[in-house]
């Protein structure tokens, strides 16, 4: 059984990619778009589940990278191999500053900190003239390298899923090797790791700033899809959104993130259509707010803890 | 016998209390040297100033003739310090094993070489085995550690610093709460690992501090007021009547 499961994520993306030409485009754009929300809920799981970090700024990475896309593309638009090192390179460089202060605190405090950092970074876009202000600002042409041209739907379908693919095996590599093994001991016992010897801040900002790039591989990803970019991608809530799907698909585990991508997307999409939920369409806030007040006062592991009930032994 | 690790003049404030006084003392490998004083006498205090998890207001630590008196906690981990705590700090989630094998990975951490696994590491493995062996563990190797006695997480509290490979060994009442046996168990662990390491034991049990201690250290408030030989100790009059009382 466990052996078994442990292949799941790799059947997933051989189903999407096999049947990925099949889907019309309403789906194809939806799955995409939450499979970029997955490899940006997965980029916090390292920071929450994995490290136990919790942070309220997420946002501003994707966003940031998001930016830099747009930014360093031009008129006559622009390279992959340039853009997509910009801005993972951005969001990084950003989450190293952030995570360089914010990381001296905790708990509460640093949640606040996050939150305040990302707020700064947000009125950076809104207020001023760097981005287009509060209407953001338009890509011309889609990135570019050689045959892979993100204006053609197919590419940006395979080039996304190969973007989470990646992304959840580098994180998988992480959670067992030792380096994910020391961030997992500095969630459960701080004060041990230090005494056992090791650099535990140093530890903490290495994860902040690859969760920081893997936010901006996101923010590259959404960018790229919409050709366009506006300060509510760094906004608080959008950070509160993707700490909402991790803890709705289960915290601690790489597919609980992508489960909680899926399920909020899905949920979000159900609860606004007329045509599934008649007139409590216009108010999906407040039905999605009460969705999930319910799933999580009912799944307190998240939906990923529905597994480990029927088999004991669970889902990795 | 040589000096391993030394203290000179160590002081601690905390704004206008003073926990740690002014305390000199030194710490031999092939030997126990016990800390002994009622609540509040600061011995945890020196205990946290030595492993670095608080910084010393003034005086000097030195491991092996090198300064450490500003050095990084970890560092000093990395340096040969280990140390255990009062209240049992292990990682209630992993199993034994891994408990003890993480903190043997403080020593090659490589954290960067994220293609190898951590279960798979020899090294830390092999570490670790020999940490639990020593401290009586191995039955329970697979084992949650949150759901062990209290007694085995005090020894697991141990292992795990053993398993870091020490040299010198900072026990802060490492008998706390313990059974008959299990305490004999644990003199006997000491025992052994004296010839190798040098042992600060921080403890409340006077019993087994007067057997297995080759030296004895009295604080009170904060101050040194006597280092000697259990013997020397028990019949200093100015130690029984701060602290032991008549009827020792």
């Amino acid at each position: 059984m466990q052996r078994i499961s442990h292949f799941i994520p790799l059947l997933c993306a051989l189903a999407l990619a096999v049947l990925g030409p099949m889907l019309s485009p309403y789906m194809s754009d939806l799955v995409v778009k939450v499979m970029i929300l997955s490899i940006f809920a997965l980029s916090l799981e390292l920071l929450v589940g994995m490290t136990g970090l919790v942070s309220l700024g997420h946002a501003a990475f994707y966003g940031i990278g998001a930016y830099a896309t747009v930014l360093g593309s031009g008129k006559d638009g622009g390279s992959i191999a340039v853009l997509l090192p910009l801005a993972m390179g951005s969001a990084a460089a950003y989450a190293l500053v952030v995570g360089a202060l914010s990381l001296r605190t905790r708990g509460v405090y640093f949640i606040m900190v996050t939150l305040a950092f990302a707020q700064m970074a947000f009125f950076v876009f809104h207020d001023t003239a760097l981005g287009g202000g509060s209407d953001g600002i338009y890509m011309y042409i889609r990135p570019v390298l050689g045959a892979l041209d993100m204006e053609n739907r197919r590419v940006q379908f395979y080039f996304v899923l190969a973007a989470l693919a990646g992304t959840y095996g580098f994180l998988a590599l992480i959670r067992r090797s030792r380096f994910g093994a020391a961030l997992a001991g500095i969630r459960v016992n701080e004060q041990r790791m230090r005494a056992a010897g090791f650099p535990v801040y140093g530890y903490k900002l290495a994860a902040f700033v690859i969760a920081g790039a893997l936010a901006g591989l996101a923010g590259f990803l959404v960018a790229s899809r919409d050709g366009v970019v506006n300060p509510e991608l760094l906004a608080w809530h959008n950070s509160g959104e993707v700490l909402l799907m991790i803890i709705l698909g289960g915290l601690g585990h790489l597919r609980g993130a992508v489960i909680g991508a899926v399920a909020f997307t899905l949920l979000k999409e159900l609860l606004s259509t007329h045509a599934i939920v008649g007139p409590l369409a216009d108010h999906w806030q407040l039905t999605l707010g009460l969705a999930i007040i319910a799933f999580v006062a009912l799944l307190p592991k998240g939906i990923i803890g529905i597994a480990s009930r029927i088999s004991p032994k669970g889902a990795a | 016998m040589s000096t391993l690790l030394a203290v000179d003049t160590l002081t601690r404030r905390f704004g206008g209390l003073v926990a740690v006084n002014a305390v000199t003392l030194d710490l031999r490998r092939g030997e126990v040297h016990a800390v002994i004083g009622t609540n509040g006498a600061g011995k945890s205090t020196l205990i946290n100033m030595l492993s670095g998890e608080i910084s010393a207001s003034d005086g000097r630590i030195s491991l092996d003739g090198e300064d450490i008196t500003q050095r990084a906690q970890f560092r000093r981990a990395l340096a040969g310090v280990g140390r255990s705590y009062q209240r049992t700090t292990i990682f209630p989630e992993f199993t034994v094993l891994e408990n003890c094998r993480l903190a043997a990975q403080a020593a090659t951490p490589r954290p960067w070489a994220i293609w190898q696994s951590s279960k798979q590491c020899a090294t830390s493995n092999a570490a670790a085995r020999e940490s639990l062996a020593a401290a009586g563990l191995d039955a329970v190797a697979d084992r949650i550690a949150g759901t062990l006695s209290h007694g085995a997480k005090r020894q697991l509290e141990v292992a795990m610093c053993l398993a870091t490979n020490p040299r010198v060994l900072l026990l802060d009442e490492p008998l706390a709460g313990m059974g008959a046996e299990e305490t004999e168990r644990m003199l006997g662990l000491l025992a052994n690992l004296k010839a190798s390491h040098a042992i600060l034991l921080v403890e409340h049990d006077m019993d087994a501090v007067f057997r297995i201690a080759d030296r004895i250290t009295v604080m009170v408030n904060g101050t040194v007021i006597a280092t000697g030989d259990p013997a020397s100790i028990r019949t200093n009059p100015e130690v029984r009547t701060a602290y032991l009382g008549e009827d020792h």
